[in-house]
């Protein structure tokens, strides 16, 4: 890296800084931050800063479907920056029906403007499922159903991110146990990816982590393009291992101490939850090693003592009982256990015999030498006497 | 200072006897029970437990077997650096014995390790823990076992004829000698730091804190003078030879000294940190510790007469004891008096009991096996001194 190039990018943080109102050190914090969480290379965070730097910000479409805002309150609960101080001024959000100050057909024409001014250039966002049967008439804004708003904006963007397991695959919406035994739900809430008929980028969880959108999103206006994904739409760097994989109580796993119910000696002592019905070890999500809510690893669901319900996950978030337990995926339990309770000493009579017959023997010969011994003395005594 | 006029000499006659193979036969056992330890572990043969990882393997083998062995260094203290030369006869054979207690004893040390077969990782640069006690106390016997063994060497080189190598070797071995003094004031010193790094988890009877280096150090040298009283004497009436009252009867003196100064020592150490209080109390820890104490005091009052030390059997019953206190000693700082905490015991296993019996089965069957060939005890003794 060359010095002019640092300087650069010192030169961009400190007017990025003084735009957004935080310190330079703040600032490059986050891009470092938002780095090591993409598991970008060194390096990166320069270049994330001096796309953030840019004056000119990418307009953010955020549509909102089946769905209980709780996606956006995760976001607004980042506070690596706080989403005020950064996204905001980073991004143009144009239209987010709970964020935005302007309502009903002001907010309708925010968005229209926004879209053809940036065509072909905005970022959209979907927070939310998509109902399906009887043409959608089950979720409506403005006069529109959602999946004419969804191929609306989707047709000009230039990314089209679904954050949320509603907007990934349906989430609960579609989940919804019927009475008749059918699978789908009553609304044929379905996913974005399912609606466009092409794949999207997906943030699934139930909220997601903020910080796996931020970064996507970061990604995108670094890099100009979104990060790689697995077939789901997942972005890898967030979605590509199991959260058993990494859990902090994997080692009570493979030693075989388990919870086995809410408040036991188990459950108190952090045991592992997998007997509560953990679906840690099917999960393939980055909970367990980034945490929730920007206090320390140490909190997430599992964390806190509940077993993972598998949010990110289609066909099990959900959909299986919270309670059952889960399918082991890619590994298989130790042949054996190692005792949890260790002996604290046996005593061998056998042993014990052997020793005071050695004893005694020893003692025996010990004093029978001694006493010829004794004897040879007085023969001596005697001769000396002589 | 050798007297050529009982210059050592090959014993000679048969190895084998009865008592070789009895001897013989118990060290076998403890080589099968050993086989079977390296294959399947300590769990599979010991009584050991996460509350008490060291057993008499540790306790006996290694602590109090080089502690026995301390023959050689006695000697050699005494003879080298006070310059009495009049002990000289006494040298090789003592020196023999602590070359096999030693080399026992840091074999040992395999015996005992979860993963013997990392045992190397101790010597090696990038291994070792420098800070550490049990690794001076590792280097320190390890480099005395080489030392020793090339002190015994003249016996080895004079049997085999080799006059040129023998000359060169006396030339240096002055320096080998200072080693072999040094190096046991090292580690039976630091086998009393393990315990001081054990701390409370010691009976306040043998937490003696820095003193214990001292108390250790002291003790091996005694042991070593009672050693040399003992193996006298059992070689004599074992090879059915004159004994070597003569000699040992103003080395006794000397060790009549040293043991005086030690229960000194002892008393006042305990009296002043105020833990003499606890040896009336009514625990085990309390009477193995009056036992021990015996063994320390009655050769005191039995030996105080120079015309007791001229008994060849009251200073054999004397060195009895005290090799039986200082064993003591060990066995209560390491086991009796260890408390990991509640519920813990420790009690050997039948199979560690008998490799510890085969262990001193070999080195007794080694040593017989070696005067016979070589030559270690002095040729004949004198009519009169």
């Amino acid at each position: 890296m060359s010095e002019t190039y640092i300087e650069e990018t010192t030169e961009a943080a400190a007017r990025v800084a003084s735009r957004l109102r935080i310190d330079r050190r703040e600032f490059m914090q986050f891009c470092a931050a938002t780095a090591t969480t993409l598991g970008l290379s060194t390096g990166a965070e320069a270049a994330i800063a001096k796309a953030v730097e840019k004056a000119k910000r990418p307009s953010v479409i955020w549509l909102h479907f089946q769905e209980c805002t709780g996606c956006s309150e995760s976001l607004l609960r980042a506070e690596h920056p706080t989403l005020e101080k950064l996204i905001l001024d980073v991004i143009s959000l144009d239209y987010h029906e709970t964020l935005m100050a302007a309502a009903g057909h002001q907010a309708e024409a925010a968005r229209k403007a926004a879209m053809k001014a940036n065509k072909g250039k905005y970022i959209l966002v979907v927070e939310g499922a998509i109902p399906t049967k009887q043409n959608g008439i089950y979720c409506k804004v403005g006069g529109q159903t959602a999946i004419d708003m969804l191929k609306e904006c989707a047709a000009d963007a230039a990314a089209v991110i679904a954050i949320g397991s509603c907007a990934s695959w349906g989430g609960m919406p579609s989940t919804i146990p019927s009475i008749s035994g059918a699978d789908s739900s009553p609304t044929g809430s379905s996913g974005v990816a399912d609606v466009l008929g092409k794949p999207v980028v997906t943030i699934p969880g139930c909220p997601p982590n903020p910080y796996n959108f931020l970064a996507t999103a970061v990604h995108f206006l670094t890099f100009g393009k979104l990060p790689d994904i697995d077939q789901l739409g997942r972005p890898k760097f967030a979605y590509g291992r199991i959260i058993h994989e990494h859990c902090e109580r994997r080692a009570h796993f493979d030693a075989g101490r388990f919870a086995l119910e809410f408040g036991d000696e188990g459950h108190r002592k952090g045991y592992c939850l997998y007997k509560l019905g953990c679906k840690g070890p099917e999960t393939y999500a980055n909970c367990s090693t980034i945490g929730f809510g920007d206090v320390g690893e140490s909190n997430w669901p599992v964390a806190c003592g509940h077993p993972c319900i598998g949010c990110t996950e289609k066909g099990i978030g959900f959909t299986k009982p919270i309670h059952a337990t889960a399918q082991l995926r890619g590994m298989s339990p130790p042949a054996s256990y190692p005792g949890i309770v260790e002996q604290q000493g046996k005593t061998s009579f056998a042993s014990a015999a052997a020793l005071a017959a050695i004893a005694g023997a020893a003692a025996g010969g010990a004093a029978m030498l001694a006493k010829n011994l004794g004897k040879q003395d007085e023969t001596q005594a005697q001769k000396k006497g002589e | 200072m050798a007297n050529h006029a009982h210059a050592p000499r090959p014993l000679g006659g048969s190895f084998l006897s009865p008592l070789t193979l009895l001897l013989g036969v118990l060290a076998a056992i403890a080589g099968v029970i050993l086989v079977y330890r390296f294959i399947y572990g300590l769990g599979a043969v010991t009584n050991l437990n996460d509350g008490y990882p060291w057993g008499i393997w540790i306790a006996y083998d290694v602590v109090i077997g080089s502690a026995l062995a301390c023959g050689g260094y006695s000697m050699a203290l005494l003879v080298y650096i006070f310059n009495k030369g009049q002990y000289h006869p006494l040298v090789r054979p003592a020196l023999l014995a602590s070359l096999f207690g030693y080399t026992l004893a840091g074999v040992s040390v395999i015996f005992d390790l979860g993963r013997w077969w990392n045992f190397w990782h101790i010597f090696w640069p990038g291994y070792a823990q420098v800070n550490s006690v049990m690794f001076e106390v590792a280097v320190c016997i390890s480099a005395y076992i080489v030392v020793m063994w090339i002190e015994f060497s003249p016996a080895f080189l004079e049997k085999w004829g080799m006059k040129d190598v023998r000359q060169k070797l006396n030339k240096l071995l002055f320096f080998f000698i200072a080693l072999g003094v040094l190096l046991p004031s090292m580690h039976q010193s630091s086998l009393g730091s393990l315990l001081v790094i054990f701390g409370e988890q010691i009976h306040p009877l043998w937490r003696s804190g820095m003193m214990l280096p001292v108390i250790y150090l002291v003790t091996a040298i005694l042991l070593g003078f009672a050693v040399v009283i003992f193996e006298a004497t059992l070689s004599s009436t074992g090879f059915k030879r004159q004994l070597e009252t003569p000699v040992l009867t103003p080395l006794a003196r000397i060790m009549y000294w040293t043991l005086a100064a030690y229960v000194a020592l002892r008393v006042i150490e305990i009296v002043a940190r105020g833990a003499l209080g606890t040896a009336f109390a009514a625990t085990w820890q309390a009477f193995w510790f009056w036992v021990e104490m015996a063994c320390f005091v009655v050769p005191l009052v039995t030996l105080a007469s120079e015309n007791a030390r001229r008994s060849a059997s009251k200073l054999f019953v004397g060195a009895v004891l005290l090799m039986l206190g200082g064993f003591m000693l060990r066995v209560n700082g390491f086991l009796v008096g260890y408390m990991t905490g509640e519920g813990w015991s420790y009690f050997p296993s039948l199979a560690e009991l008998m490799v510890t019996i085969g262990i001193i089965a070999f080195e007794i069957l080694a040593y017989i096996y070696i005067v016979r060939n070589y030559p270690v005890l002095p040729a004949a003794q004198p009519a009169s001194r």
